[in-house]
């Protein structure tokens, strides 16, 4: 019995990486709450980041400035996260809701 | 191709393994109905998307992955459905016409752009590495050429922790509890 050796090239990454975009695209704009589309856009930074790793081990001359620009990624990750649950939390004080459709007068 | 039952085969069979855990918990995350299992699927997708880093020649990332993502962003993320979801989200299909097939279709379409764009070009690998990429490394290049952006994250994540405070305490007033 054999089996492919796919960790060894970058395009599996990259197919890896879009699949993952992808994912987070359709789940941003299928998702209706507020917290599902924070998910979603999570899922699309965990793809981007993927892609900068691969490009990272297989193609960077310097490769440490993957690793570096992904933990930028993931620092300003948590600070989305966090700024997006208080955002979420005011909502949700305000309207009783966090479904999108229910947020739609702009008047403060 | 390697024999499966090799060092190499079971490092490929775990890859294989890792990357179907990133898929199934991203699908998860988007599709389930309850949001508390969303946050699971994103915290299984975290899990694999750490073991694909390892792949990568980066335990140091791997790390930081499972300890920022799976512990502190899932934990924030569930504490925001706590506070703020009480009911399950209700059937897609009696929304806008972007929460059914289309949504699907730009997924898709997004997907198969990367995905092309990945296959089209010819990626060239270099000529010379001027170092091995090891953590000792990365700490170097974090602290000379990288130390400016390291000190604009730390403003960063402090305007964020007050901007969150500032925004989850307005609407609330002074004397409204009993203390």
């Amino acid at each position: 019995m054999s089996i492919p050796a796919f960790g060894d090239s970058l395009v599996t990454y990259l197919i890896i990486a879009a699949l993952l975009f992808g994912i987070g695209f359709y789940g941003l704009v299928h998702r209706r709450t507020l917290i599902g589309m924070l998910i979603a856009g999570e899922l699309i930074l965990a793809g981007a980041s993927i892609n900068f790793m691969a490009f990272n081990r297989f193609l960077a001359p310097d490769p440490t400035v993957g690793q570096i620009f992904t933990l930028f990624i993931m620092g300003i990750a948590a600070a989305e996260a966090a700024i997006a649950m208080s955002i979420i939390i005011a909502v949700y004080r305000n309207y009783r809701s966090i479904d999108v459709d229910d947020v739609a007068e702009l008047k403060g | 191709m390697v024999p499966l039952f090799s060092a190499e085969g079971l490092s490929s069979l775990l890859f294989i393994v890792i990357v179907m855990t990133t898929l199934l918990g991203a699908v998860i995350a988007t599709h389930s109905e309850r949001l508390i299992r969303a946050v699971a699927g994103l915290a299984i997708a975290c899990i694999g998307v750490a073991g694909l880093y390892y792949y990568l020649h980066s335990p140091f990332v791997a790390l930081m992955e499972m300890l920022i993502y799976v512990g502190a962003v899932c934990v924030t993320i569930v504490f925001a459905v706590m506070l703020a979801d009480p009911n399950p989200e209700e059937d897609a299909a009696a929304g806008s016409i972007f929460t059914g097939p289309l949504s699907f279709a730009l997924g898709i379409m997004v997907f198969w752009g990367l995905y092309a764009v990945s296959g089209k070009t010819s990626w060239v690998p270099p000529a010379a590495r001027i170092n091995d990429g090891s953590l000792e490394e990365v700490g170097k290049s974090l602290l000379t050429n990288y130390s400016m952006v390291f000190e604009l994250i730390s403003l960063v994540l402090l305007i964020a922790i007050i901007g969150s405070l500032v925004l989850a305490r307005q609407g609330r007033t002074r004397t409204g509890g009993q203390s």
